[in-house]
């Protein structure tokens, strides 16, 4: 009986070590043709040049010059945006957990609806920031796109950093405290320890932000120029690839990967460089 | 006079840093004058909603003595120790009437300085609880807040305490590494140093030696009585054999009332009251 037991526990154990490989290969998997098919078909359309200089011939059929207008836009977009929603997020997250009650029901409330605003489609956003856009007056530009990215990355700033501030360690306030330290001192050591947190929830949002093409479709518009105010047009990376994808002439296609290639480069380096800083941080982080 | 503190602890435990010369919070007169300066509870009345936690508490603690408060879970002695230093101002729906006077000063007054009074009490919790910084920082931040930015003067106060604690001789080599990173019983004895950092008169300790292991409770125990010589400590604990391993002075407490309070000798082996000799043979806990 004992070895029956012993047995069919063993066969569990190997079934699920299987399951855990097989998800494991798939997303590798997945990951490597993606980089593979983006790599094989941009490479020979990939140049200084794609990075350097301003698109000529038109966006949908031209095949010389760059994409730098695409880079600069995107860039300008998540960068502001990212700063914004950080801005706005940070405050909710203080108010849900240390002003409200833990078992507040607006808490509980507010927490569904960012659930609920995580997973609505970003074409839902982007037909929404086109609306509010109409309602303000304003036309698709660097301005219009910037707000509907701060709406898209709000409720993953907010959720993700929640969950680790859901987490935290009250000591670590009566320890500030206890030490004569005044509120907005304590407050520090506060977003001290949240710092990895918040750095996870930046990674996550800026890779979201970059990537996503049809919330800036209608609200930031498409140029072959960069935008030197809030008020023009911007082109973005996602956009780029897309519409370089659907024309017929060939070596526009590759340029559309070549494009694609440079923004999974750009998310690389970003991620990488995000994960060395938040190293540093969370070294010092109470457990 | 004015290093009079320093001298003495210097004594105690041998340092040649450059500290000597300067005790760096000015010296609160009252703490250094001869006459009593210890802890006096006038009529404390606490509410937390519509729980009355603390009943007409009459209490004097005397200083530079060890003072356990003991008792059954749930009596109100973290209460007790946290009205002292004002972290109960936090709670919601808190309600406080009497008066707890430190150095002649009613301290629940709303125009006491709450900075310069958490200054004074040090709290040492339950679990340690280091910052989120590295260990020297972690002893510096306390007087970085209270306006202490000289470096050289930080460094040495850093070193003196971690002297002070025994911690010095473990973590010299690494002091700009993350405090998390070392045991539990060593990070409780930085906790300790980071509260005596600022120069405190009072070093409250709410159980602290309950999340420890053996050996580095007793030496966390044996701290405190070293430390007694200089410092007022009030240790809430639910271990009775560490109340009459280390305690002068002590205060049984049982469902928010003094009970009883006195010195060791006299609660431990001669109690007056029928609860309190229930509690110390062990018949409830």
């Amino acid at each position: 009986m004992k070895m029956k037991l012993k047995k069919t526990k063993n066969y569990e154990e190997i079934i699920i070590k299987l399951i855990m490989y097989a998800s494991t290969i798939t997303v590798f998997l997945a990951l490597a043709c993606i980089i593979y098919t983006i790599t094989a078909q941009g490479l020979k359309a990939l140049s200084w040049g794609m990075i350097s200089k301003l698109p000529s011939g038109g966006f949908y059929i031209g095949k010389e010059g760059g994409i730098l207008n695409a880079i600069v836009g995107s860039v300008y977009i998540v960068g502001a945006s990212t700063i914004i929603g950080l801005i706005i997020s940070i405050p909710i997250v203080f108010y849900l957990n240390i002003y409200l009650r833990k078992n507040s029901k607006l808490a509980y409330a507010s927490r569904l609806s960012f659930d609920v605003l995580f997973g609505i489609p970003s074409i839902v956003y982007g037909a929404f920031g086109f609306i509010l856009m109409v309602f303000l007056g304003i036309r698709a530009s660097l301005l219009g796109g910037i707000i509907t990215i701060t709406l898209l990355i709000i409720p993953i700033f907010v959720r993700s950093i929640d969950e680790i501030a859901r987490e935290f360690p009250h000591d670590i306030i009566d320890a500030s405290y206890s030490l004569g330290a005044t509120k907005f001192e304590t407050m520090k050591v506060v977003i001290r320890q949240l710092s990895p947190g918040i750095a996870t929830a930046t990674l996550l949002s800026v890779g979201r932000a970059i990537g996503d093409a049809a919330a800036v479709m209608f609200t930031a518009g498409y140029t072959d120029q960069i935008p030197y105010s809030l008020a023009q047009p911007a082109a973005t990376l996602p956009l780029a690839v897309f519409f370089q994808l659907s024309s017929p002439i060939e070596e526009v296609r590759a340029r559309a990967y070549a494009a694609a290639l440079i923004l999974t480069l750009i998310v690389l380096i970003f991620s990488l460089s995000g994960r060395l800083i938040m190293n540093n941080f969370s070294n010092n982080k109470l457990k | 006079m004015k290093n009079y503190l320093f001298e003495s602890f210097k004594n105690m435990f041998p340092c040649d840093s450059e500290l000597a010369n300067c005790r760096y919070f000015s010296p609160d007169k009252k703490f250094m004058k001869d006459g009593y300066s210890g802890i006096e509870v006038q009529n404390l009345n606490v509410y937390i909603r519509d729980n009355q936690i603390l009943k007409n508490i009459d209490l004097s603690i005397p200083d530079k003595k060890i003072t356990c408060i003991i008792g059954p879970s749930g009596c109100g002695k973290s209460t007790l120790l946290r009205t002292f230093n004002r972290l109960t101002d936090d709670v919601e729906g808190v309600k406080r009437s009497g008066k707890i006077l430190i150095n002649g000063e009613n301290i629940l007054d709303d125009n006491y300085d709450i900075t310069e009074l958490r200054r004074i009490i040090g709290l040492v919790s339950q679990r340690p609880c280091p910052l989120p910084m590295s260990i020297s920082d972690n002893i510096a931040y306390g007087c970085k807040i209270h306006g202490i930015k000289n470096k050289k003067q930080l460094s040495a106060i850093v070193e003196f305490y971690l002297k002070a604690v025994g911690l010095w001789d473990e973590v010299h080599d690494r002091l700009m590494s993350p405090a998390t990173k070392l045991s539990i019983g060593q990070q409780q004895r930085l906790c300790l140093a980071r509260s005596l950092a600022v120069e405190p008169q009072f070093i409250l300790a709410d159980e602290a030696t309950s999340s420890l292991d053996p050996a580095s409770s007793r030496n966390i125990e044996s701290l405190f009585v070293k430390l007694k010589n200089e410092y007022s400590i009030i240790l809430v604990t639910h271990i009775l054999q560490q109340a009459i391993r280390i305690a002068d002075y002590v205060i049984f407490m049982y469902l928010g009332e003094i009970i009883e309070a006195g010195e060791k000798e006299e609660i431990f082996c001669n109690p007056k009251n029928k609860l309190t000799k229930e509690y110390i043979s062990g018949s409830f806990s």
